[in-house]
């Protein structure tokens, strides 16, 4: 089965909906389930869905998560429009956080986001424009196992 | 060990989620980073922790920990009792602090299987 045929979905999100928090990953995880991959697959997938889906509602105007799947993978592709990152490494970088001291009382910006994303990931890719926008392309190898 | 025993030996109040207390236990994890949280707790876990607002929720859901204990005798947001009940999740409290209830539980035998 080619990228023509794979399972498509997209899951808007909106900057600074806290409300709904943790509303489209667990969307995400439950499909993922549904669909049969393996209980470390979506483990993986819900981790790195969570991570991107608070980095739109954290810094972000708005943005996307869009899911694919075909047998042999799982693919996230996550859009916003907002204010880019000026520093890709930094912000990479385990207990690097620009959150603010309200979302920090929450028990956000840990900075451990955008690394557990990559930790979970067989690929990770990220763009970004200053100004503009933010694109993640995560990427989970699942070379056809199913549960 | 099953939440129901836990809740009883340490003596935690129960304010949501009462249908999840038949479920087995395996060791837990203490904090109030979410994304550290995410990193380093593992399945039927208990978590530990002094966060009450919503957002726990959805945090022990994608992880499928056995429970969230609040502690310092703080109480969850109505909200977050809500959420709980919603995605089955069994909430408890004590007045204890997070490092005795940790060393309490430990005691107790609560260990990773
Ligand atoms: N989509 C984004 N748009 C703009 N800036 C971002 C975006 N994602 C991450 N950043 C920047 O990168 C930093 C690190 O992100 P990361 O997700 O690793 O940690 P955090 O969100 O600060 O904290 P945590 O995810 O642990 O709660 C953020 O503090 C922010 O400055
Ligand atoms: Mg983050």
């Amino acid at each position: 089965m080619g990228e023509e045929s794979a399972f498509r979905q997209e899951f808007p999100v909106t900057g600074g909906d806290f409300a709904r928090a943790g509303k489209v990953s667990c969307e995400i995880k439950n499909l993922a389930k549904e669909l049969g991959l393996s209980d470390r697959v979506v483990r993986r997938v819900a981790i790195a869905s969570y991570e991107a889906e608070m980095n739109i509602i954290m810094y972000a105007r708005e943005g996307r998560l869009n899911l694919s799947i075909t047998p042999d993978r799982v693919r996230i592709i996550v859009e916003d429009s907002g204010p880019g990152i000026e520093d890709i490494e930094l912000a990479m970088t385990e207990g690097y956080s620009t959150a603010t001291p309200e979302m920090r009382e929450l028990g956000f910006g840990a900075g451990m986001g955008l690394s557990n994303m990559k930790k979970n990931a067989d690929i990770f890719e990220i763009s970004t424009e200053v100004g503009r926008g933010t694109r993640l392309e995560i990427t989970f190898l699942t070379n056809g196992q199913r549960a | 060990m099953t939440l129901a025993e836990i809740v009883k030996r340490l003596n935690l109040k129960v304010y949501a989620g009462e249908g999840g207390l038949a479920r087995p236990v395996s060791g837990g994890y203490a904090g109030d980073l979410l994304s550290d949280v995410i990193a380093h707790s593992r399945k039927d876990q208990l978590w530990i922790t002094l966060q009450i607002h919503p957002n726990v929720i959805a945090v022990a859901a994608l992880k499928d920990l056995a429970a969230i204990v609040f502690v310092n005798g703080r109480e969850p947001a109505p909200e977050t009792a809500a959420q709980a009940e919603k995605e089955r999740i069994p909430l408890c409290g004590t007045t204890l602090s997070a490092y005795e209830l940790a060393g309490r539980a430990y005691a107790l035998g609560l260990l990773e299987k």
